[in-house]
């Protein structure tokens, strides 16, 4: 059953690639719903298995016999924390198949076909147990994205965003394609296991190592999108048609995070043991700069889905500080928010999607006042945005508190302020759109959104709409339910972090891997601390609220704090706007920077 | 010694390439100047593998007319680079497609005059 999470999808799209043009749209759908239902079992079925013991796969059994002595074949290493989030992929596959059901009128079988690649490639990026094939699915992945992206290829900036996305990509996926070539030529292996251990084995230099670990990350890093390589994101997302936002967003950005760790943890962190606090200092800033960069982009947006973008990246940011902490409790928390921030971000896209089918706009002065009469979107909008606030009971707050008490635990408490602050400013952005559009408050133009963009978003339904059909509006509630029932059984904290200390634990994978060993996951040590509603959420609630509040009066002379706020972040936004110039080779010289920034410090601090 | 000259070589070119390829894409004027440029950050990787696969003297891994197990250079990287060629080609191919498609909209082909989302 192991593979078929990556057989499934490529398959259904190989069969209707030579025959699915003469089929009914409906029949498409039908198909594509039936596929992504399936894998989503699939995967389901294999993170529960996996609980005993870590499934390996070998294809074509190639399997490491006694006379070689180390794998020549290809495998797949599966976990819980790997199969649940190709699960998480797959639900969200399924959410977007059933959100185009009523959308995308000129729908053609190359929709539901590079979907489905899409979703195969994602998912063989969270199985694989391979160095080089984590760059090959990256790499499939970054062309179905690519293609999905520019799907809306009559529009100039589709054609924009796809080719700042294809670039950037491109050029992180080749330097970490060297990163592994360098471990090869080091290791003579590629299966990401052995190379841990030979590693950690030859006491190899630590130049080397912070080398290598950075090139091979580098992609991973572009794909996750954290400063300074963040800029093809929001380009990317803006003009994405919506279901496809739905995956760049909730997922597909946050496999970048999910691969570092994972690489971090397998392959590096046995033989780095002696760089730990250089790997954590650098990771603390990358996280602590994207989270803060990403907040302050998102406020100063007015076109909804280049808001919910940078919110991603601020969030992106956040799971790197989670996973900066390099222990088990950071991670723990950071794959909760994950799959918290995944499944609200992919309903808030959701939303998006409908404004844009029911008004032909995501802008917020074009729609000021004009969606009143689909108030109910305008709720769940608001539900969303106290998700990203990571308030209970979403699983963000779950996966926020958790973070946050390992931040204590190694007495970083600095990380918390600035969780605190990010999620202020990306839900207060989202609060005061939702506020603004279904509410019409705030008519006066906000001095925060001088000089916003104003991208003009053609609608992707033709004609008038009455009504908001269920297939969207459906899985936006389903999405937002299912982000505050992961964190419901309190239990599933646990488990989680049972399961992130199995992650953690190279040895249990090289075991079942180069020796076919299962061992059983190790026991969770006791949580540190209970969980409850604190000071933080106060703050973030009337934090959020009275951001949301004070932007909109903004406008008016008579709310003089307001508008000293504003002000304030005005001109932090004013100096970032100028970096986000939309061409491509800023872009990729802002890569080469960062690239050689942080490899100077990881190299320096060792 | 030789062996070890082509190692180094090989790794001074390869870097060199990477680094000139993101040079062009940097400073590009002309989308398919950037699509070539995107090529020669490719090859960077092509040369990297073929040196670490290269064995002083040993011929292709091909067990033809030779016995089996006779040494040979590093098969496994050739067929790294043979699935990284293909992937590359399936990049440069969008990249191109999309090239053709903003010259027929914008009927431009300078990447520094599509940028219609800023900020």
């Amino acid at each position: 059953m192991a593979p078929l999470p990556v057989v499934i999808p490529l398959m259904v799209a190989a069969v209707l690639a030579a025959v699915g043009h003469s089929f009914h749209r409906r029949v498409l759908d039908s198909i594509a719903l039936a596929t992504s239902a399936g894998v989503t079992a699939v995967c389901g079925l294999l993170a529960v298995e996996s609980t005993h013991h870590v499934i390996v796969y070998w294809f074509g059994n190639w399997q490491p016999s006694a006379h070689a002595h180390f794998p020549v074949g290809i495998c797949f290493m599966i976990d819980p924390i790997g199969a649940g989030l190709a699960a998480l992929t797959s639900f969200l596959v399924l959410a977007a198949f059933t959100f185009s059901w009523s959308y995308f009128e000129s729908v053609k079988a190359i929709y539901h076909i590079l979907m489905l690649v899409f979703l195969g490639a994602m998912c063989g990026l969270c199985l694989s147990g391979d160095l080089f094939n984590l760059f090959v699915w990256f790499e499939l992945m970054t062309a179905a994205g690519v293609a999905l992206c520019g799907y809306k290829s009559e529009e100039g900036q589709s054609l924009q965003g796809a080719l700042n996305f294809a670039v950037l990509n491109t050029a992180g996926a080749l330097l970490s394609l060297g990163g592994v070539a360098l471990v090869y030529a080091y290791t003579g292996s590629l299966n990401m296991c052995e190379v841990g251990q030979t590693l950690a084995r030859h006491h190899s230099s630590t130049g080397f190592l912070c080398v290598s670990f950075l090139f091979i990350i580098s992609g991973f890093l572009v794909k996750a999108a954290v400063f300074p390589f963040h800029f093809w994101l929001a380009d990317a997302h803006a003009v994405a048609p919506t279901p496809v936002c739905v995956l760049f967003s909730g997922v597909m950005v946050e496999l970048g995070v999910y691969a570092v760790a994972r690489i971090y943890w397998v392959v590096f962190s046995g033989a780095a043991a002696p760089s730990t606090s250089a790997i954590r200092t650098v990771f603390l800033i990358v996280g602590a700069l994207t989270t803060i960069v990403g907040a302050l982009y998102c406020f100063g947006q007015r076109h909804l889905k280049r808001l919910l973008a940078f919110s991603t990246i601020s969030h992106v940011g956040v799971m790197v500080l989670g996973l900066a902490i390099l222990q088990p409790e950071g991670l723990a928390g950071s794959a909760i928010y994950l799959i918290g921030h995944g499944l609200v971000k992919a309903s808030l896209f959701i939303g998006a999607g409908i404004l844009l089918h029911r008004f032909g706009s995501v802008d917020e002065f074009d729609l000021l006042g004009r969606c009143r009469e689909v108030l109910p979107i305008g709720l769940l909008m608001a539900l969303g945005a106290a998700g990203l606030a990571g308030l209970p009971p979403f699983a963000t707050f779950l996966g926020e508190k958790t973070i946050e008490e390992a931040a204590r635990h190694v007495h970083q408490p600095w990380i918390v302020a600035i969780i605190v602050f990010a999620e202020i400013l990306t839900s207060g952005a989202v609060l005061r759109f939702t506020m603004r559009v279904f509410g019409g408050w705030g008519k006066a133009r906000e001095l925060t959104l001088h000089g916003a963009p104003h991208i003009d978003t053609k609608p992707e339904t033709t004609g008038q709409h009455s009504h908001v059909p269920l297939f969207m509006w459906g899985p936006m509630l389903v999405l937002l339910l299912a982000a505050c029932l992961v964190a419901l059984p309190w239990a599933a904290r646990s488990g989680i972090r049972q399961e992130i200390q199995r992650f953690e634990t190279p040895g249990i994978y090289m075991d079942a891997v180069l020796l076919g060993k299962t061992a059983a996951a190790p026991a969770a040590k006791p949580a540190v601390a209970m969980l409850g509603f604190s000071w933080e959420q106060v703050i973030v609630l009337i934090g959020m609220i009275g951001l949301a509040l004070g932007a909109l009066a903004s406008g008016s002379a008579k709310y003089r704090f307001g508008s000293s706020v504003a002000r304030l972040l005005l001109r932090a936004q004013a100096a970032l706007r100028r970096l986000q110039s939309g061409r491509v080779g800023d872009y990729v010289a802002w890569f080469t920077i960062g690239i050689a920034v942080y490899g100077a410090l990881l190299v320096f601090l060792r | 010694m030789s062996a070890q000259i082509v190692t180094y070589a090989g790794f001074i070119v390869a870097g060199w390439l990477f680094l000139t390829g993101l040079y062009g894409i940097i400073t590009s004027r002309h989308l398919v100047h950037l699509c070539l440029s995107m090529t020669v950050v490719q090859a960077s990787t092509y040369v990297l593998l073929a040196v670490i696969g290269y064995r002083p003297g040993l011929p292709a891994p091909i067990f033809v007319n030779m016995p089996a197990g006779s040494p040979a250079v590093d098969p496994v990287i050739q067929a790294l680079m043979l699935t990284d060629i293909v992937v590359e080609a399936t990049v440069i191919a969008l990249l191109l497609a999309i090239t053709v498609r903003i010259h027929r909209r914008t009927s431009t082909a300078d990447p520094n005059e599509v940028d219609i989302m800023r900020g």
